[in-house]
């Protein structure tokens, strides 16, 4: 468990000056990420918002050894480091300890980084990678992405006259990296910031791969007032839109189980990219959400024992 | 020095060398025809023979990816692959060598897709040939083993990535007698890599990859580019102490017979081993005949071949992969550039020959260089580029 006051006196890894958007949450994930790690550590991003909104050259708002390679290549780049550092270790070259961690968009992660980032937990490195997951390409301005949750309005899905948004549910990632045998996987959310900060420090303790999928407000491509954007993260998992969870060694865990679980339609009416989901014709589009988000949430307690 | 000589194919010399050279990193990715050379180093870190933390990443993008992360890390990292492994590299080899890694990667030189071949020719390694990495071409098992370990060198002393490239098959599958240094005299050659700056120096931390707008993005471009001029002597230096140390010699390009020729040639790879029995043979006959055969294509040493080319009378450049441009293959291009600032040129043509291993004999090498006298003797030149041996 994280201790607020402890944290607050962490040196800041991630500072102000930096361009993202106001009520962006990839910028306070990424803060959050780097006040949990107690050891230095090494940080790539790969290509995004992220990315180019913290380092426009001359400037950096990173306080640790940062590196941007491309797009779809971050896990595979944090593996070449993690590689170096263990032989350079064996050799006595070095000697402290240091923790990696990589950051992606959902685009980089789902979409073109999947690969390299399956490869990467199968080998086995011991790194942490965080998928800032905002749902769409939005450093590109709002395109559709592997996952982009169904019925979204996106620029390269958009709502129009005869189809509704995004038609395909998003892809389950976390399962996907379950799948690796990874020994430890969570999702989180901006907003949660105890879960998110507890999980990044038992995820970095892990000897070998780790993997957070962080559900990431963007406020431009969600449409909701920047003020918001913790309060809807928190909605996503009240709703079970977003259900926190972890697994460790393959066992599931729920880490939050909302007192009463919340129709989607309240996380829904949050942002216009849902608006036109609202209208009379697409009341069916709305119950098939609901019916997916209760399915997908028993399946998870089930897996994780809380039936 | 060393007189122990072996048979070894390239694939084999090549391992060798990287079993010397003792990379921190290696990541790779098995491709015909420089498979063996994955395999045969995964079996040196399977028996100890090295201490290299060896990554077998899912592809050639990630192979790439992965030694430039370990090499801004502060490693000394290689690679190596052939034909499409490099295409896939592609968008990486342009990031390598702009952070100024010194990466070495041998590359066995193979055709691009489509239609799908495994066999010798330069397309790969001459698309390559912007991306701001150093080239260096080998004409025999020797030579390729011989560039490898100068490679280490070169890359770190200029902060370039270097390819060393071979003939696939020809040179990567065949056997030819190879004297390899001593371990102990390719461990003081190559020396200790100590890099200034690295992302492992958690203490100084760094941004690398920094989003790089229209204030300051030329000006790296521009030292980029300043970097590649100056290794050239780095490249000539270090094939100095070679020579010293070992005996044989390395500089751009070799002489055979250019400095008196009246009509020449000029060849990259295996090929420039057949066009020098044909040379031989044509001298016997009083013909002055001469071979450039260049082994830095990249940085291009354009000032020194138009210095030995320009008191020859006619110039065939060979080509062994086509630019598609309805003009000529790319190392003609080159050439022909080189020469445009002599007062008096000499005639120049392009043969693109041996695409997707079409082999190459004494026979069409010899028509060569009957094609030059001709243009010798009449002042006339029939075809500015022919593709040799191919049927039309």
């Amino acid at each position: 468990m994280a201790n607020l006051k402890e944290l607050s006196e962490r040196k800041e890894l991630l500072v102000g000056g930096h361009r993202l958007c106001p009520g962006c949450a990839a910028g306070i994930i990424a803060r959050q990420v780097l006040l949990a790690a107690k050891e230095p550590v090494v940080v790539v991003t790969s290509t995004g918002c992220l990315e180019v909104a913290t380092t426009i050259f001359p400037y950096s708002a990173w306080k640790v050894p940062w590196f941007h390679n491309a797009f779809e290549n971050a896990a595979s780049t944090i593996s070449g480091i993690e590689a170096a550092y263990r032989s350079l270790k064996r050799k006595g070259k070095i000697d402290k300890e240091i923790r990696f961690i990589a950051f992606g968009g959902d685009g980089g992660t789902y979409d073109i980084g999947l690969q390299a980032l399956s490869g990467a937990v199968e080998r086995g490195h011991r790194f942490l990678y965080i998928c800032y997951n905002n749902q769409a390409y939005m450093n590109t301005g709002i395109q559709r992405s592997s996952a982009t949750p169904k019925g979204a309005s996106t620029t390269t899905a958009p709502a129009g006259t005869v189809i509704p948004g995004k038609i395909q549910f998003r892809k389950d990632l976390t399962r996907i990296m379950v799948a690796h045998q990874i020994p430890y996987a969570a999702t989180a959310t901006a907003g949660k910031w105890n879960d998110l900060i507890t999980k990044v420090e038992k995820a970095l303790a892990t000897d070998g791969p780790s993997f957070m999928d962080i559900l990431s407000s963007c406020r431009l491509g969600w449409g909701h007032p920047p003020e918001q954007t913790l309060t809807i993260g928190r909605l996503a998992a009240d709703t079970c839109f977003w259900p926190l969870y972890e697994v460790v060694a393959g066992e599931y865990h729920l880490t939050y189980k909302p007192k009463k679980k919340r129709p989607v339609t309240e996380w829904l009416k949050t942002q216009a990219r849902f608006k036109h989901l609202f209208k009379p014709e697409n009341k069916g589009l709305i119950d098939t959400i609901q019916n997916y988000v209760d399915e997908q949430w028993q399946k998870l307690l089930k897996l994780c024992g809380e039936e | 020095m060393s007189e122990k000589r072996m048979a070894k194919t390239a694939n084999e010399a090549i391992a060798e060398a990287m079993r010397q050279i003792n990379p921190d990193v290696v990541a790779a990715y098995p491709i015909t025809p420089a498979t063996e050379i994955v395999q045969i180093f995964s079996q040196f870190v399977a028996d100890g023979k090295v201490t290299t933390e060896f990554v077998p990443v899912e592809s050639e993008h990630s192979a790439m990816s992965a030694v430039v992360g370990a090499s801004l890390a502060g490693a000394r990292a290689m690679t190596a692959t052939s034909s499409q492994g490099l295409a896939l590299m592609w968008e990486i080899l342009y990031i390598a060598s702009a952070l100024r890694l010194p990466v070495i990667m041998p590359m066995v030189n193979r055709a691009l897709s489509a239609p799908i071949n495994i066999h010798c020719d330069h397309s790969d390694s001459m698309g390559a040939r912007d991306s701001g990495w150093i080239q260096l071409y080998s004409e025999s098992v020797q030579e390729t083993y011989d560039n490898v370990i100068q490679a280490v060198r070169i890359a770190e002393r200029s902060l370039l990535p270097v390819m060393v490239t071979t003939d696939g098959f020809i040179l990567s599958h065949c056997l030819e007698l190879l004297t390899p240094l001593l371990d102990k005299e390719a461990k003081d050659f190559i020396g200790e890599y100590r890099p200034k700056n690295f992302l492992l120096d958690t203490e100084h931390p760094f941004t690398v990859g920094a989003l790089d707008l229209q204030d300051y993005y030329f000006e790296h471009k521009r030292q980029e580019a300043e970097a590649m001029i100056e290794s050239k002597k780095i490249i000539l230096k270090i094939g100095e102490e070679f020579e010293r140390k070992f005996g044989r010699r390395y500089e751009f390009f070799e002489d055979y017979k250019v400095i008196d020729s009246e009509v020449a040639t000029v060849v990259i790879g295996s090929a420039a081993g057949t066009t020098k029995v044909v040379v031989d043979q044509l001298r016997e006959e009083k013909i002055k005949a001469g071979l450039l055969k260049l082994r830095v294509f990249r940085p291009f040493p354009a000032e020194e071949l138009k210095e030995l080319l320009k008191n020859v009378k006619v110039i065939a450049v060979l080509d062994r992969a086509d630019s598609l441009n309805a003009v000529s293959g790319p190392l003609f291009s080159e050439i022909r550039n080189a020469l445009y600032d002599l007062e008096e040129r000499p005639k120049i043509v392009n043969y693109i020959y041996g695409l997707g291993g079409r082999d190459i004999g004494l026979k069409e090498i010899h028509s060569i260089y009957e094609d030059l006298e001709e243009i010798n003797r009449t002042g006339k030149i029939k075809s500015l580029l022919t593709y040799l041996g191919v049927r039309e």
